[in-house]
C-alpha cells in the first residue's frame, strides 16, 4: 500500500510539474477547470446514499478509462440534515479527505460563502448548453461553484377522468383551479393540494406561490428580503385556500407522501407533487386507484403558467482537495450529457441537458418529461443564501402561521421581511 | 473517581483484619491504576462534551467570520432576549409533557404490573406481549404513531373521530402523550413488577389472617412495599421525558409549539449551526434535569424516611 501511494505521489508531482509548466487543460486527463485546478491522483467522492445505483456505472466508466486517478465513493447517509452536517464538520476542518462533494442545490451559497468550494471556471463548463435555472443553483456572488448533475421540478397532477365527465379542461391559471372546485365537491373529494406541512416542502411550495406571482423572496445574494405585494398575493392564495376549502383541511399535514397517497386514493382532484409520483401513479395496485386516469400539466399561476422551485443535487470541488486537477475532470465527466442520459434512464429524476427532455428513449419510459421541460423552463431555485437553513426556518414559521389563520398574510409577509432582514444582516 | 477507589481500603481500615499500611497502600494505588482506564473513557465521553458544551456557550456564532468570548450573553438570549419566545415555549412544553405522560405511564404501568403480578394462565405470554412496545426503538414507534394519527389513520377510523391531529397545539400535545404512554408504561411495568415479586407472600396472608380487606391490603402492605422501585421507576422516566426527541421530532416537526428542549437544541446546533447557542440551551437542559432529578429524589427521599418510621 505505501508503494502504491508512493507511485500515485509521484505520478501526480510530475503531472503538477507539467501541468503548471504549461498550463494547458486536459494533459494526462488532469487539468483545470477551476481556476488553476491543481493536482490529480486518485479521488474521493461524496454524495448521500445512492438509493437508485446511479453511480457505479458512471465511476467506472471513468477508472477504466484514468486508472491512475480512481475515483472512489464514499456515500453519506441519506437524511438531507445528516449529510450536511458530515459535509460541514469535514470542511471546517479543512480536511482534503473529499474532493468531489456532491451537494443539495439549497447548500451552494452556504458552502461558497464558507470558502469551502474551489470556484469553476466558466468556459470549461458547457454551462450555455445547460438549463439556466438549474445552472442558477450551481451560482452565488456572480461566480460559478458548482454543476448540476440532476434537477427536480414540481408538476400539476389532475384526474382526467373526472374533469372529462365534467365537460372541462384542465386549469391554467388559480382563478380556473377554483372555479373548478366544486366538480371535486360533486365527486366527494378534496379540490387541491401541495406540501403545506412545517417543514421543507412548505417553503418550495410558498416560493412557488410568490413566484407565480411574479415575485421573489430574496435578494442582493441572499441578504435582502424581496418579499412586497407579489408575495402577500402568493400567500394570500394559499391561506384562503384553506380558508375556502380549496384544500382539503388535512393538507396542513401532508408532506410528498401524505399529498400523493391522498391523490392516488382518489381523494384529491389536483395536486402539486415531483415527478415521482407520475411512475407510482401508473402502478398496478389496490391502493392505486387513479391508474390511467390521471394527466399532468405545468404548475398553474396567477395570470398563465406558474413557476416551480428547483430541487437537485449538484457536483462542487473541495477547496481543500490535493487533487483538484481530477476532481473538476470527473465533475466535467459525471455531468456531461452522455452520462446524465444513463442517469435519467435509471432514476427518473430530471436531467439539466434540455435535450434529454424529448430524447425518444426516454420518452417512452418517463412520458412526464415534455411537460416538465415546460415547466422547468420558468422554474427558479430556492431563494440562493448563505444563511438558506435560517431562511427557511422563518418562512415556514411564518408561512405555517398564516396558513393556520393565526396571522393574515400581509402581515405574516411583514414579519418574514423583518426576520429575513435580520439574518441577512448578520455577517 | 479517585476518592470512591481509596475508600474499600478505609473501611477495611476500621474493621478488617490488621495489614501493614505498606501493603494497604500499595493495594489502593493498585485500584488507582486499574480504574484509571475506565475513569480516562468516562472523561472523554461525559466531562469533555459537557465541558466542551460549556465553553461554546460562551461564545458567539459567527458563520462566517471567528467566533468571540461573550460571556452570558448567549443565556440572556434564551432566557429573555431573542430566543426566548422559542426556548420558554419548548421548557414548558416538555414540562408539561413530562407531568402528563408521567401521570398516565404510572397508572397504567402500576395496573399491568398488578395483572403480571397474579398467576393466572398464559401470564407468560402477557408479561411478553405487554413489553412489545416497549422493545421497540422510539423513532420506529414515532413513525408508527405518525402513521395512526393520519387524518385517515387508525385511530380515527377506530374512534370514528375526525379529528387532524397534527394541525393544532392540544391535539399535537395528546398525540404525543398517547404514543409515549403506550411506549414506556410497559417500562414502569417492568420495574413495578420487580419491586412487587420482593414482597413475600407470609405478609399478605397475615393480613388476611388479621382480617384486612384486599383494599387495605393494597395500601397497607403494597403501596408502601413497592414504594423504591416506583421511585426509580419515575425518576428514569423523567430523565427521558424531559429530553424527549424522537416523537415530536417525527410527529410534529415541532409545528404549532410543541418544540421541546431537544429539538431546539438540535435544530440550533445541527441544522442551523449555531453550535454555541445550541450548546446553550443543552447546557440549560442539562442543567434543568439536573436539578428536577435531584428535587424528586430528595422529595422521594424524605418521604420514604417519613414512611419507615424515621430510620
Amino acid at each position: 500500500m505505501p508503494r502504491r501511494l508512493g507511485k500515485f505521489a509521484f505520478v501526480g508531482a510530475v503531472l503538477m510539474l507539467v501541468l503548471t509548466g504549461c498550463g494547458g487543460p486536459d494533459e494526462g486527463g488532469g487539468g483545470g477547470g477551476g481556476g488553476g485546478a491543481q493536482g490529480t491522483g486518485p479521488i474521493t467522492f461524496v454524495a448521500g446514499k445512492d438509493t437508485s445505483g446511479k453511480y457505479p456505472a458512471v465511476i467506472e466508466k471513468w477508472n477504466a478509462a484514468h486508472p491512475d486517478q480512481k475515483v472512489q465513493l464514499l456515500e453519506l447517509p441519506e437524511a438531507a440534515d445528516a449529510q450536511r452536517s458530515a459535509f460541514v464538520t469535514n470542511l471546517q476542518a479543512k480536511s482534503d479527505r473529499y474532493d468531489v462533494l456532491g451537494i443539495d442545490v439549497i447548500w451552494t451559497a452556504e458552502f461558497a460563502k464558507s470558502g469551502w468550494l474551489l470556484e469553476l471556471d466558466e468556459s470549461q463548463f458547457p454551462v450555455g448548453q445547460m438549463l439556466k435555472p438549474a445552472v442558477d443553483t450551481g451560482r452565488f456572488e456572480g461566480k460559478l461553484w458548482a454543476i448540476p448533475y440532476d434537477t427536480n421540478g414540481g408538476l400539476f397532477y389532475y384526474r382526467k377522468d373526472v374533469l372529462d365527465k365534467a365537460g372541462k379542461q384542465p386549469p391554467t391559471t388559480f382563478d380556473e383551479l377554483k372555479a373548478l372546485c366544486p366538480i371535486a365537491e360533486q365527486n366527494n373529494m378534496g379540490c387541491y393540494s401541495g406540501q403545506f406541512a412545517k417543514y421543507e416542502g412548505l417553503t418550495v411550495n410558498f416560493a412557488e406561490a410568490v413566484q407565480a406571482a411574479g415575485g421573489e423572496i430574496m435578494t442582493d445574494n441572499g441578504t435582502k428580503a424581496a418579499l412586497g405585494a407579489q408575495a402577500v398575493q402568493g400567500l394570500t392564495f394559499l391561506a384562503d385556500g384553506f380558508k375556502n376549502g380549496t384544500m382539503p383541511k388535512e393538507a396542513i399535514t401532508y408532506k410528498e407522501e401524505e399529498s400523493r397517497r391522498a391523490f392516488m386514493s382518489g381523494k384529491l382532484l389536483f395536486l402539486r407533487n415531483w415527478p415521482y409520483v407520475y411512475g407510482l401513479a401508473a402502478e398496478s395496485d389496490p391502493a392505486n386507484k387513479v391508474k390511467g386516469k390521471l394527466e399532468i400539466a405545468p404548475l398553474p399561476g396567477f395570470t398563465g403558467a406558474g413557476s416551480s422551485s428547483l430541487g437537485g443535487l449538484n457536483f462542487a470541488v473541495s477547496a481543500f482537495s490535493k487533487k483538484q486537477g481530477t476532481a473538476v475532470e470527473f465533475v466535467k465527466f459525471a455531468t456531461n450529457q452522455e452520462n446524465a442520459k444513463e442517469m435519467v434512464g435509471l432514476t427518473g429524476n430530471a436531467p439539466a441537458w434540455p435535450a434529454l427532455y424529448t430524447d425518444q428513449d426516454l420518452v417512452k419510459k418517463f412520458p412526464f418529461l415534455p411537460t416538465l421541460e415546460k415547466g422547468m423552463e420558468t422554474a427558479k431555485p430556492r431563494p440562493v443564501t448563505p444563511y438558506y437553513q435560517e431562511v427557511t426556518t422563518a418562512i415556514q414559521e411564518e408561512a405555517y402561521a398564516a396558513l393556520q389563520g393565526q396571522k393574515a398574510p400581509d402581515q405574516a409577509i411583514n414579519d418574514l421581511t423583518t426576520k429575513l432582514n435580520e439574518i441577512g444582516a448578520q455577517g | 473517581m479517585a476518592t470512591e477507589t481509596v475508600r474499600p481500603g478505609r473501611v477495611r481500615r476500621r474493621g478488617g483484619p490488621v495489614r501493614t499500611s505498606e501493603g494497604r497502600r500499595a493495594e489502593a494505588r493498585l485500584a488507582l491504576w486499574l480504574l484509571l482506564p475506565a475513569g480516562i473513557v468516562l472523561a472523554v465521553i461525559i466531562a469533555y462534551p459537557v465541558v466542551r458544551a460549556l465553553w461554546l456557550s460562551l461564545h458567539s456564532d459567527a458563520r462566517f467570520g471567528t467566533s468571540e468570548f461573550i460571556g452570558l450573553d448567549n443565556y440572556i438570549r434564551a432566557f429573555t432576549g431573542s430566543g426566548s419566545e422559542a426556548f420558554w415555549q419548548a421548557f414548558w412544553f416538555t414540562t408539561q409533557l413530562t407531568i402528563v405522560t408521567m401521570f398516565f405511564e404510572l397508572i397504567i404501568g402500576f395496573g399491568m404490573a398488578l395483572i403480571m403480578n397474579k398467576a393466572f394462565m398464559g401470564r407468560g405470554l402477557v408479561r411478553a406481549s405487554v413489553l412489545v412496545p416497549w422493545a421497540i426503538p422510539t423513532a420506529v414507534a414515532a413513525r408508527l404513531w405518525e402513521w395512526n394519527f393520519q387524518p385517515e389513520g387508525v385511530v380515527n377510523q377506530v374512534f370514528g373521530t375526525d379529528i387532524i391531529w397534527t394541525a393544532s397545539h392540544w391535539s399535537s400535545f395528546w398525540a404525543i402523550v398517547i404514543a409515549d404512554v403506550w411506549k414506556t408504561a410497559p417500562f414502569i411495568a417492568l420495574l413495578v413488577l420487580a419491586g412487587l415479586q420482593i414482597i413475600p407472600n407470609d405478609v399478605y396472608e397475615a393480613a388476611k389472617v388479621d382480617g384486612a380487606s384486599a383494599l387495605q391490603s393494597f395500601r397497607r402492605i403494597t403501596l408502601p412495599l413497592v414504594k423504591s422501585a416506583v421511585i426509580v421507576a419515575v425518576l428514569f422516566r423523567m430523565l427521558d421525558v424531559l429530553r424527549i426527541f424522537d416523537l415530536p421530532f417525527i410527529l410534529t416537526n415541532g409545528a404549532n409549539q410543541t418544540e421541546t428542549l431537544s429539538t431546539i437544541s438540535y435544530k440550533e446546533s445541527i441544522q442551523q449551526l449555531h453550535p454555541s447557542y445550541g450548546s446553550t440551551l443543552s447546557t440549560i437542559t442539562f442543567v434543568y434535569i439536573i436539578l428536577a432529578a435531584f428535587l424528586v429524589n430528595s422529595l422521594a427521599r424524605a418521604d420514604v424516611v417519613k414512611a419507615s418510621g424515621g430510620r
